[in-house]
Formats: structure tokens, C-alpha cells, sequence
């Protein structure tokens, strides 16, 4: 039973990190250039579809993943370019409709190039094992670790890049107060090509760890989504600490409290009924929090702006 | 269009007098839909008629989503939860043996409006961006609720073994139907007209100009957008009982958070803030989906590109094309209608 829970509290935190994965671009994007981004997810979803037809071609796990999230950089950049610049100076309900336009012909495209089927992507040998953590009781998929590994690793290179390096005292700027960063003498549109590229690198990286876990499939990146923004609310939109916090909150939340409730309601109902059950209950409690978290602050945990 | 230099950025510019048609236009529209179904059937088309009673059913949700996002400025991509309540609730109903629509179109009124009311008490107390994600969060709460409870029929949803009973009217033909629609939405309109004409409909325009400004006059701002939302809320859960009746059956798939973005397209493809903007809309968007996808099975593709065009061309919607066209006709653009903090943006740039 300890066991059992340590091992959702893995999953939670693997969970959690991939979730951070993709609010820390979509927090920055919201933060600093005033951009409501629903399209974020399809940018997850290209990524993964990249790192499939990649492994695919090549054959090779590691090296795909690396073109997958170049080539998903460079479409951000496309994409920010000739899209999101312009957008940016239009109200929210236009970047609403617009990126809403852009989720409908990111999923149609993909399906035409690649078809209405999940694609796979497999696993590296080496990682298709498990370790043993507690000699015959505790097992965990090493894949599954290493995405945790990577996960901390990004989180911490994020956190010096944003803390510690001149590009990231600038994105700080920008997230607090980007007319006054301008006029400081900041160039903030490079910064902004730079922020969304990076955004959309990290989407990649998620959705090609994920990708062996789960099918790549066309609708994946708006089930993803969701979470994700529920995630930079809670944190606070622009707060890179609220990212990473809210990530893990709600990743917790979802996976634990999917155990936790399933178990519980397994007093009450049949099984069959509280395996159904359980899950929604979780999925709705983030969705709960997050409304909590915004009624009693309305920014969110760690206000970026203020 | 005369913008005040207090525009809250994002406020959509529509003169108030542009929301209100004249009493012509009503009629014309009104004597329009009423002998389009008869032509129909006398061709034999019943399937133009359900798409008509269709239209019709979506204009109203669009309608009522107008309100609180055209002329009350509340951006909610959470309306499908109250298109889904409304109908969850007269198939619920009808599985549970009660057809009568006079129990189960006013508790599907109800349902959804008192719903509205408690999402818009914690929804309206934040703004922007905030907003959109925190009616998106509620709305979520009930798609999960839909498909995990058993008795609603989880992923299937739930199918009614025959429309709701009205004494004195057969609904199962598609003409009776159309006309009960007709009618039912026709009273809506009736009152969402004689809302956005009266004391309140202004005092709501003028909050989503400058909310700052009504609140220092004395208007009590925060009821106003509430009843603005609540009623919103209830007329698209009439329009989902509609809906419900109209395909006999209610799946989770109405309370996607995808469905609340297609209303706010159908919002903005007719004109947020113009009193026809939710029927254009409808109708723009339910005979181009029809129209394409006999053509092709990308049909999300043809709609991503033409949603993009008209952001980008026609932010305002088609009904404000005419302004636009009288405007690069005439006299030049105004740029004071841009916000102020994008302004600052700009000149960074040059």
C-alpha cells in the first residue's frame, strides 16, 4: 500500500514536470507578450508527431527527439513571425478565435500527413527495464525516471536562465512590465522570437518524452492543454516559480488523488463504479482549484505583474 | 465611432445604435424564416428543414452567448456547459418518463440560468484573460461530470425515444418541429430585443465601454453583469433543450470546451455586439459547414483558414464589413481606436 502510493507520487511528479514542460512557455508567452496562446498544445502535439516520423526514418530515440525540437523551434519562430506578432496587438477575444483557427488546421494538417492513426514511437532498449528501488517491493520503469531526471534538469536550467543570465532578467522585465522594458531600451521583439521559440522547444521535448508512454495521436494536445492552463492560472501568469509550483500541484493532484479517491470510493460504490468515478473526481478537482485559487487570489499563487 | 480616451483595451468598438435593428429588418426576417420551411416542404426537403430548426436552435445559443460577450463584454469560453445542461436536463428527464416540455423546458431554463448565476458570483470577480480560464475551468467540471456518471450515460450520452410532448402539437414531423422552434426561439429574441432596447441593455453596453466610469456614477456594475450572465446563461439552455429535441439524443461532445469555442466563432463570424450577429452567424456557419463538407472531409482545415482571414481582416465580424467598406471608402481609418498600451508597443518599433 506505501508502495503502491510512492509510486503514484512518481507518477505525479513525472506527470507534473511534463505539465511544467509546457506552462513554462505558455506562462512566459501569456507573461510577457500578452498572448492568449490555446495553439500551445498543437505545438506539443507537432512535436510529438516530429520525434514519431523521426524515430520512424531513423530508427534512433535520442537523435529524433533532438530534430524534433529543432524543427518545432523553427516553426515557432514561422509561426511568431507571421502570426503572433500581429495577434499581439489584438484584443484577447481575436487571439482566442485566432488560435482556436490555428488548433483546427494544425490537428486537420497532421491528420493529412500523417493519417487519422496513433502513431508509436519506441523506447530506447537501454531505458525499457525497470529499477529496482526497494529491493522486491519497489519497481519503477527507468524510462519513467528519466523523464523525471530531464523534467528536474529543464526545471533547473530554466530557473538559472531566468534568474541568472542578462536574457532572463529581460524576461523577467517583460513579464512585469513590458512598455517599461521597452523603454528601458530592451529590443523586446527579438526577445519575443526568442521566448516563443523556446516555448515551443519545450512543447517538443515534452511531447517526444511522452510519446513512448502514450500514442501519438491528433487529438492529444488539447487533452493536454487544459491542464496546462489550469497550471499558469493557479501559478500566476508570467511567474516561472508559480509554473513550476502549479505543475506540480496539479500534477499531484491528478495522479494521487485519482488513487486516493478510487480507493475511497471503493467504500461507498461497487468497483467498476469508483474506478469511473475516481479519475473524473480528479480531473475536476484541479479544475476546482484552480477556480479556489482565483477566487480568493485573483492573480493567481506568485502574481508575476503588480 | 467616436472611441473616449478611457477604451479598456479589448473592448469590442460597436456604437450602441448598431445593436439595435429596426422593426423592418425584424419582420423581413421573421416572415423569411417562416415561409422558408414551407417551400421545403413542398419540394419534399425535409433534410433543409432540420437544417433550418438547427440554424435556428444555434442562433439562439449564439444570441444569448452575444449578450454577455458582445454587449456585455464577458469573454466566456464556457457556454457549452449551459447548451449541455439544458439538455442533459430534458433527456434526463425523458429517460426518467417525463416528455411534458412545460416541466422540462422551464427546469432546463432554470438549470442553466441558476448555474450561470453561481459560475458568474466567482467567474465576474476577475478579469481578462482570467475570465476566459476560469469559465473554461467550470465548464470542464461539467463535460467530467457528463461523462463519468452512469446515468447520464458517460461517453455515449444519452438518447430520448421521442421529442418532448407540447398538447395540441405533434413535434415528431421535421415542419411541426421547425415551427416550434420558430416560435420558441421568436419569443427569445422577442426578449433578448426588448433587453439590450431597455435601461439595462444600455447600462451593460456602457460597462463593457468603461466599467470604471459606470461604477463611479453609482451603477451597481457587478449585478448588472451577473443578470447580464444568468440570463445568458438560461436562454442557451433553452437552446440546448432545442437541441436535445432536435436529434433526440445529448452527448458529451455539447459540453466540449471545442463547442464553447465554435460559439464564439458563430459570435464573431455574425458580429459580436450586432442584434443579428447571432443569427448571421448561426447560418454563415452551419450552411458552410454543410456546403463544404459535401465537398471535402477537411472541413477544419477550410474553417481554421477562414477564421483566420477574418480575425485578421475583420476582427469586428461580417456584420461590421459594411462600416469597414464605408470607412476605406470615405474617410480614413481612425488609429485612436487602437489601445493605449499597444501604442506604446508600437513606437517602440519605429
Amino acid at each position: 500500500m506505501t508502495y503502491l502510493i510512492i509510486e503514484q507520487l512518481l507518477n505525479g511528479l513525472q506527470y507534473g514536470l511534463m505539465l511544467f514542460l509546457l506552462a513554462a512557455g505558455l506562462t512566459l508567452v501569456f507573461g510577457i507578450m500578452d498572448l492568449i496562446n490555446l495553439a500551445h498544445g498543437s505545438l506539443y502535439m507537432i512535436g510529438a508527431f516530429l520525434a514519431a516520423a523521426f524515430y520512424q526514418a531513423i530508427g534512433s530515440f535520442f537523435p529524433a527527439l533532438l530534430l524534433a525540437i529543432v524543427f518545432t523551434a523553427l516553426i515557432g519562430i514561422i509561426l511568431e513571425r507571421l502570426l503572433y506578432r500581429h495577434l499581439q496587438r489584438m484584443s484577447h477575444l481575436s487571439q482566442v478565435l485566432a488560435t482556436f483557427a490555428l488548433i483546427l488546421i494544425a490537428n486537420e494538417t497532421v491528420k493529412i500527413i500523417f493519417g487519422a492513426q496513433p502513431l508509436m514511437i519506441g523506447m530506447p532498449a537501454s531505458l525499457s527495464g525497470a529499477i529496482e528501488i526497494v529491493p522486491d517491493e519497489l519497481y519503477y520503469p527507468s524510462y519513467r525516471l528519466l523523464i523525471i531526471v530531464v523534467g528536474l534538469a529543464v526545471a533547473l536550467g530554466l530557473y538559472l536562465l531566468v534568474n541568472r543570465t542578462r536574457i532572463g532578467m529581460w524576461m523577467r522585465a517583460g513579464a512585469s512590465n513590458p512598455d517599461m522594458t521597452a523603454v528601458m531600451g530592451v529590443r523586446i521583439k527579438p526577445l519575443f522570437t526568442f521566448v516563443f521559440a523556446l516555448g515551443a522547444a519545450l512543447c517538443a521535448l515534452a511531447g517526444a518524452l511522452l510519446g513512448p508512454l502514450l500514442a501519438v495521436s491528433v487529438g492529444m494536445g488539447e487533452s493536454i492543454l487544459i491542464p496546462a492552463f489550469e497550471v499558469i492560472v493557479i501559478g500566476g501568469i508570467g511567474s516561472m516559480r508559480g509554473a513550476l509550483v502549479g505543475s506540480l500541484l496539479v500534477g499531484m493532484i491528478d495522479t494521487v488523488g485519482k488513487l486516493i479517491l478510487t480507493l475511497g470510493l471503493r467504500t461507498v460504490f461497487d468497483s467498476a463504479t469508483a474506478s469511473t468515478l475516481g479519475p473524473t473526481l480528479a480531473s475536476m478537482s484541479v479544475s476546482l482549484l484552480m477556480v479556489a485559487v482565483l477566487y480568493f487570489r485573483p492573480t493567481g499563487l506568485f502574481p508575476a505583474r503588480g | 465611432m467616436n472611441p473616449t480616451p478611457f477604451n479598456t483595451a479589448g473592448a469590442v468598438q460597436t456604437p450602441f445604435t448598431q445593436g439595435l435593428p429596426g422593426p423592418w429588418t425584424a419582420i423581413l426576417v421573421a416572415v423569411a424564416l417562416a415561409i422558408y420551411p414551407l417551400i421545403m416542404s413542398s419540394l419534399g426537403q425535409d433534410f433543409y428543414i432540420n437544417l433550418g430548426s438547427r440554424v435556428l436552435i444555434f442562433a439562439l445559443a449564439a444570441s444569448a452567448l452575444n449578450l454577455a460577450l458582445g454587449y456585455g463584454g464577458m469573454i466566456s469560453l464556457g457556454h457549452a456547459a449551459f447548451l449541455g445542461i439544458g439538455g442533459y436536463v430534458v433527456a434526463v428527464l425523458a429517460n426518467n418518463g417525463v416528455y411534458g416540455a412545460w416541466l422540462s423546458f422551464p427546469l432546463a431554463i432554470g438549470m442553466a440560468a441558476a448555474t450561470a448565476a453561481l459560475i458568474g458570483v466567482v467567474s465576474l470577480r476577475t478579469k481578462g484573460v482570467y475570465f476566459i480560464m476560469i469559465t473554461l475551468a467550470f465548464a470542464q467540471v461539467f463535460y467530467y461530470l457528463a461523462i463519468s456518471l452512469p446515468d447520464f450515460g458517460g461517453d455515449d450520452g444519452l438518447q430520448m425515444s421521442a421529442r418532448s410532448t407540447v398538447p395540441g402539437l405533434d413535434l415528431s414531423s421535421a415542419l411541426s418541429f421547425y415551427f416550434f422552434v420558430f416560435f420558441t426561439a421568436g419569443l427569445a429574441f422577442v426578449l433578448l430585443y426588448r433587453l439590450v432596447a431597455s435601461r439595462f441593455g444600455r447600462a451593460i453596453v456602457a460597462i463593457r465601454e468603461n466599467e470604471r466610469r459606470m461604477a463611479a456614477i453609482g451603477y451597481p456594475v457587478m449585478r448588472l453583469k451577473l443578470a447580464a450572465f444568468t440570463l445568458s446563461g438560461g436562454l442557451c439552455g433553452l437552446a440546448g433543450a432545442l437541441l436535445a429535441n432536435a436529434s433526440t439524443s445529448i452527448t458529451p461532445h455539447t459540453l466540449t470546451w471545442h463547442q464553447s469555442g465554435l460559439l464564439i466563432v458563430m459570435v464573431i463570424l455574425g458580429g459580436s455586439g450586432y442584434f443579428w450577429g447571432g443569427l448571421t452567424g448561426a447560418a454563415v456557419y452551419l450552411l458552410l459547414e454543410e456546403t463544404i463538407a459535401d465537398h471535402t472531409e477537411h472541413w477544419n482545415l477550410v474553417l481554421g483558414a477562414l477564421l483566420l482571414f477574418i480575425v485578421m481582416a475583420a476582427p469586428n465580424g461580417v456584420m461590421s464589413l459594411r462600416q469597414q467598406l464605408a470607412k476605406l471608402l470615405g474617410r480614413k481609418p481612425e488609429s485612436d481606436a487602437t489601445p493605449l498600451a499597444v501604442t506604446a508597443n508600437e513606437g517602440e518599433a519605429k
